[in-house]
C-alpha cells in the first residue's frame, strides 16, 4: 500500500518536473531532452524510446521486475517516450529457452547461461554472444517461531542437522551450545520446507551442503529431497506454515519474514544477522566464475567465507542480455532498461518493492560498462 | 454430446413439416448456430485431449517404464498423486453427502416456503465463492480451529488407521483439505438434490401420509427412493469438482507422496491438480511433460467417474 502510494507520488512528481522543464524550454527544442531527467537515472534520452520490450524468466525476481518495468515506463512516459516493458515469470529454464529462441529480448534467470547456451546465442544475438549481469540479490533468512524465544544463534551444522531431521528437539545440547543466554524449551522441532521447486531451496541447500557436508548429505537441490514433513507453497505458504505452528523453523526471502524471529548464522567466529549490506557483501567477496568473457559477470558465491559481516545465504538472480541487437529501437530500449535496473535508483526501487539487497556501487558500474558495450543496429 | 447428434436429424426432417412455406432464413441460421455450438464442444474437448496426449509423450517415452533406464518412473510419480486425489475427494464426499441431503430435505419438505427460498439462495451463493477464497479461509482460519479436534481424534481414536500417526501443528493435512473440499461441493450436491426431492410425485407423498406414515416415514419410503438416482448424480458432480480442485488444496495441504492412510499426518498426500499448480511455474522440458501426463491421468479419471455416475443414474432411473 505504502510503496504503491510512494510510487504514484514519485510518478506524479516526475510528470510535474517534466512538464515544467518542457514549458521552460519554450520554443527551442534543441537537444535538451535528457536535461529534464529529475531522477538522475544512468542515461537520459528516454523520449526516443518506443515499442515493446518483452522479458521472461525467474519468478524469484518477479516483484523487482514489476517495480522496474513500472517505474521505467513511468520515466519514459514522463519524457514523452512510448515504451512497454513486460516480464513474464515463466521460470528460469523457460526464460532462457525463450531468450535463446528470440521470443523475448531479455531473460531473468537464477542460474547464469551455461557454455552451451552462450555458444548458441550468436544466432539470435546478431552474431554476438549473450552475457549475464547480477541484478537481484535476495538474502534468505532462517525464520523460526518458538514461544518465548526471540533470537537464536545457529551454526551451519545445527541448521543442517535440523533440516535433515537429526536434531529433533529445541533443547538439544548442540543448539544450547551456541545460545548460552536463551531459555530453550523442551519442544519438538518442526522443520518446514518449500513444497514447490524453488531457487530459494536450491540456494539454501547449497549453503548447507558446502558448510556442513556431513550433516547435509542431499547436496544442493531445487526440489526438497526428504519425504514428508511440514511444507508450504511459495514464500507466503512457507511463512504462514511457520507462523501456524510452535517450534517451527523454515527459510524464506528475508523481506517476507514479517514478525517471525530470524536466526543469526555463524560465519567464521561470529554470528551474523541478515541485512541488505551483509547480503550484498556476500556477492562482493565472492570470486567471478572463471572462463567467462569480461562483460559476462557471473559470481561463484563463496558460501564458506569467514569474512566479517558477510551473510552467505543469498540468492542471486541474473539478467541475460544480447551483446548486440539487430533492431536498433529495441536495442536502445534494452540498454536504457538494463541501465536503469543496475543504477542505484533501480536497485533502490527493487529493495523497496521486493526487499532485495542493492548491488554495490562497484558492481553497478561494472555492469553499466558491460551494458554500454552493447552494439545496436 | 446429444445436441450434435440430434441437430442434423431435425434439419433433415424440417422440409417435411414446413413443406408449404419452404425454409425461412431464421431457421437455417439457427440450425447452423446450434450445430456449430454442438460441434464446438467436441472440438474443444478433442483439442484438450490431443494437447494432453502429445505433450505428455516425451515424459512417457523417457520414463523408466519405456526406456528402462531413466531415473524417474511414471507409475511411482503418478500413483501417489492419484491416491491422494481420490482419498481427499472421497472423504470430502463422505462429509458432504449426508449434510447436503439433510439441507436439501429441509428446504424441500420442512422449511416454511419463504425461508426455503432464502436458504436455497444462500446455498447457491456458496457455490459462487471462488476456490481461492475457500483456500484462504481454510488455511488461515479453519486449520487452527480444527487442531483440537484432530488431537482428540488422534488421542482417543488413534486405533482407527485413518486417525493414527503423529499430527503436528499447523494441521495442513489431508483431513483439513477434505473438510474445505466438502464445504465447496456442498452447494452443488444440495442444489441438485433439492430439485430432485421437489420432483417427488405429490400423490405418492399424500398417499403415504394418508396411510398413517409420519413425516420421516414419508421421506424414507417415498422421497429418498425417488431421489436416489438424483443424489448419486449430484454427488458425482460434486466429486468432479473435488477431484479437480486446485487452489484450495494447494493453499491448505503440505504435500508429500505416499500411500499413507493417516489423514491427520502432515506431508503425506498431494492432489494431481495442486501438484501441477505448484510445480509448473519452474518446470520445463521433461518435467513439464511429466506434469502434463498427470493432467492427462486426471482428465481420464474424471471421465471414468462421470461414466460410472451415468451408469448408476441410468440403472436406478427406471425404478422411480
Amino acid at each position: 500500500m505504502n510503496v504503491r502510494q510512494n510510487k504514484l507520488v514519485s510518478l506524479a512528481a516526475l510528470g510535474l518536473v517534466g512538464g515544467l522543464a518542457l514549458s521552460a524550454c519554450g520554443g527551442s527544442d534543441a537537444g535538451e531532452s535528457g536535461g529534464s531527467d529529475a531522477g538522475g537515472a544512468a542515461s537520459g534520452g528516454y523520449a526516443e524510446l518506443t515499442g515493446n520490450l518483452a522479458g521472461s524468466g525467474a519468478s524469484s525476481a518477479q516483484n523487482a521486475q514489476t517495480a522496474w518495468s513500472e517505474s521505467f515506463m513511468g520515466l519514459t512516459q514522463a519524457e514523452g517516450g512510448d515504451l512497454t516493458v513486460t516480464y513474464d515469470p515463466t521460470g528460469s529454464g523457460t526464460g532462457r529457452e525463450q531468450f535463446l529462441s528470440g521470443q523475448v529480448q531479455f531473460a531473468g534467470t537464477d542460474a547464469a547461461l551455461d557454455e552451451e547456451e552462450l555458444a548458441s546465442s550468436a544466432e539470435v544475438c546478431n552474431d554476438s554472444q549473450a552475457f549475464d549481469l547480477p541484478i537481484y540479490i535476495s538474502p534468505i533468512a532462517v525464520v523460526f517461531n518458538i514461544e518465548g524465544v526471540d533470537s537464536l544463534n545457529l551454526t551451519p551444522e545445527v541448521i543442517a542437522g535440523i533440516f535433515a531431521g537429526d536434531i529433533t528437539n529445541w533443547n538439544d545440547p548442540a543448539i544450547a551450545e551456541s545460545n548460552p543466554d536463551a531459555d530453550l524449551p523442551d519442544l519438538d522441532i518442526v522443520p518446514v520446507h518449500r513444497s514447490d521447486d524453488s531457487g530459494t531451496t536450491e540456494n539454501f541447500t547449497e549453503y548447507l551442503s558446502e558448510n556442513a557436508p556431513d550433516a547435509w548429505t542431499h547436496g544442493p537441490v531445487e526440489t526438497w529431497p526428504i519425504d514428508g514433513g511440514q511444507s508450504g507453497d511459495g514464500t507466503s505458504g512457507m511463512i504462514s506454515t511457520v507462523e501456524g505452528g510452535n517450534g517451527t523453523i523454515g527459510y524464506a526471502d528475508a523481506s517476507q519474514a514479517g514478525n517471525l524471529g530470524t536466526a543469526a548464522i555463524q560465519v567464521g567466529e561470529e554470528f551474523v544477522e541478515y541485512s541488505a549490506d551483509a547480503a550484498a557483501k556476500a556477492v562482493d567477496v565472492s570470486p567471478r566464475e572463471e572462463g567467462r568473457e569480461e562483460n559476462d559477470i557471473v559470481v561463484e558465491l563463496d558460501r564458506t567465507t569467514t569474512e566479517e559481516g558477510v551473510y552467505p545465504i543469498v540468492l542471486v538472480s541474473y539478467l541475460a542480455l544480447c551483446g548486440s541487437y539487430a533492431d536498433s529501437a529495441q536495442g536502445e530500449a534494452v540498454k536504457a532498461y538494463a541501465s536503469y535496473i543496475v543504477s542505484s535508483e533501480g536497485q533502490q526501487a527493487a529493495a523497496e518493492a521486493a526487499g532485495s539487497a542493492p548491488i554495490s556501487d562497484e558492481l553497478s558500474s561494472e555492469a553499466q560498462t558491460a551494458i554500454d558495450a552493447i552494439t545496436v543496429g | 454430446m446429444s445436441t450434435a447428434d440430434t441437430a442434423p436429424e431435425k434439419e433433415r426432417s424440417a422440409p417435411d413439416t414446413m413443406s408449404s412455406g419452404g425454409r425461412r432464413a431464421g431457421d437455417s441460421v439457427f440450425s447452423v448456430l446450434s450445430i456449430g455450438s454442438g460441434l464446438l464442444i467436441f472440438v474443444t474437448l478433442a483439442a484438450v485431449a490431443i494437447f494432453l496426449t502429445t505433450e505428455s509423450i516425451p515424459a512417457i517415452t523417457a520414463s523408466r517404464e519405456f526406456s528402462g533406464t531413466a531415473e524417474f518412473s511414471l507409475v511411482e510419480y503418478t500413483l501417489p498423486l492419484v491416491f491422494g486425489t481420490v482419498l481427499a475427494s472421497a472423504i470430502a464426499l463422505l462429509i458432504a453427502i449426508p449434510v447436503s441431503v439433510g439441507i436439501a430435505l429441509f428446504i424441500s419438505h420442512f422449511a416454511p416456503r419463504r425461508m426455503a427460498s432464502g436458504l436455497g439462495y444462500m446455498i447457491d451463493l456458496l457455490a459462487a465463492v471462488p476456490s481461492v477464497v475457500y483456500g484462504l479461509w481454510g488455511g488461515v482460519w479453519l486449520v487452527p480451529k480444527l487442531e483440537p479436534l484432530y488431537v482428540f481424534l488422534n488421542t482417543y481414536f488413534g486405533w482407527i488407521p485413518l486417525f493414527a500417526g503423529e499430527p503436528t501443528a499447523p494441521m495442513r493435512n489431508l483431513a483439513s483439505a477434505s473438510v474445505v473440499l466438502a464445504v465447496m461441493v456442498l452447494p452443488i450436491i444440495t442444489a441438485v438434490s433439492r430439485e430432485v426431492f421437489l420432483q417427488t410425485p405429490r400423490l405418492q407423498e399424500e398417499a403415504a401420509l394418508a396411510l398413517g406414515a409420519t413425516r420421516w416415514e414419508t421421506i424414507r419410503t417415498v422421497v429418498l427412493p425417488f431421489g436416489r438416482g438424483g443424489v448419486v448424480a449430484a454427488s458425482m458432480l460434486g466429486l468432479g469438482r473435488a477431484l479437480g480442485e486446485t487452489m484450495a488444496v494447494l493453499m491448505i495441504l503440505a504435500p508429500g507422496a505416499t500411500f499413507s492412510l493417516h489423514i491427520l499426518e502432515v506431508g503425506r498426500h498431494n492432489s494431481i491438480a495442486a501438484n501441477i499448480a505448484s510445480k509448473s511455474a519452474e518446470a520445463s522440458g521433461v518435467d513439464m511433460s511429466l506434469l502434463i501426463f498427470t493432467g492427462l491421468v486426471l482428465f481420464v479419471l474424471t471421465f471414468v467417474i462421470n461414466a460410472i455416475a451415468r451408469w448408476i443414474v441410468a440403472r436406478s432411473g427406471p425404478k422411480s
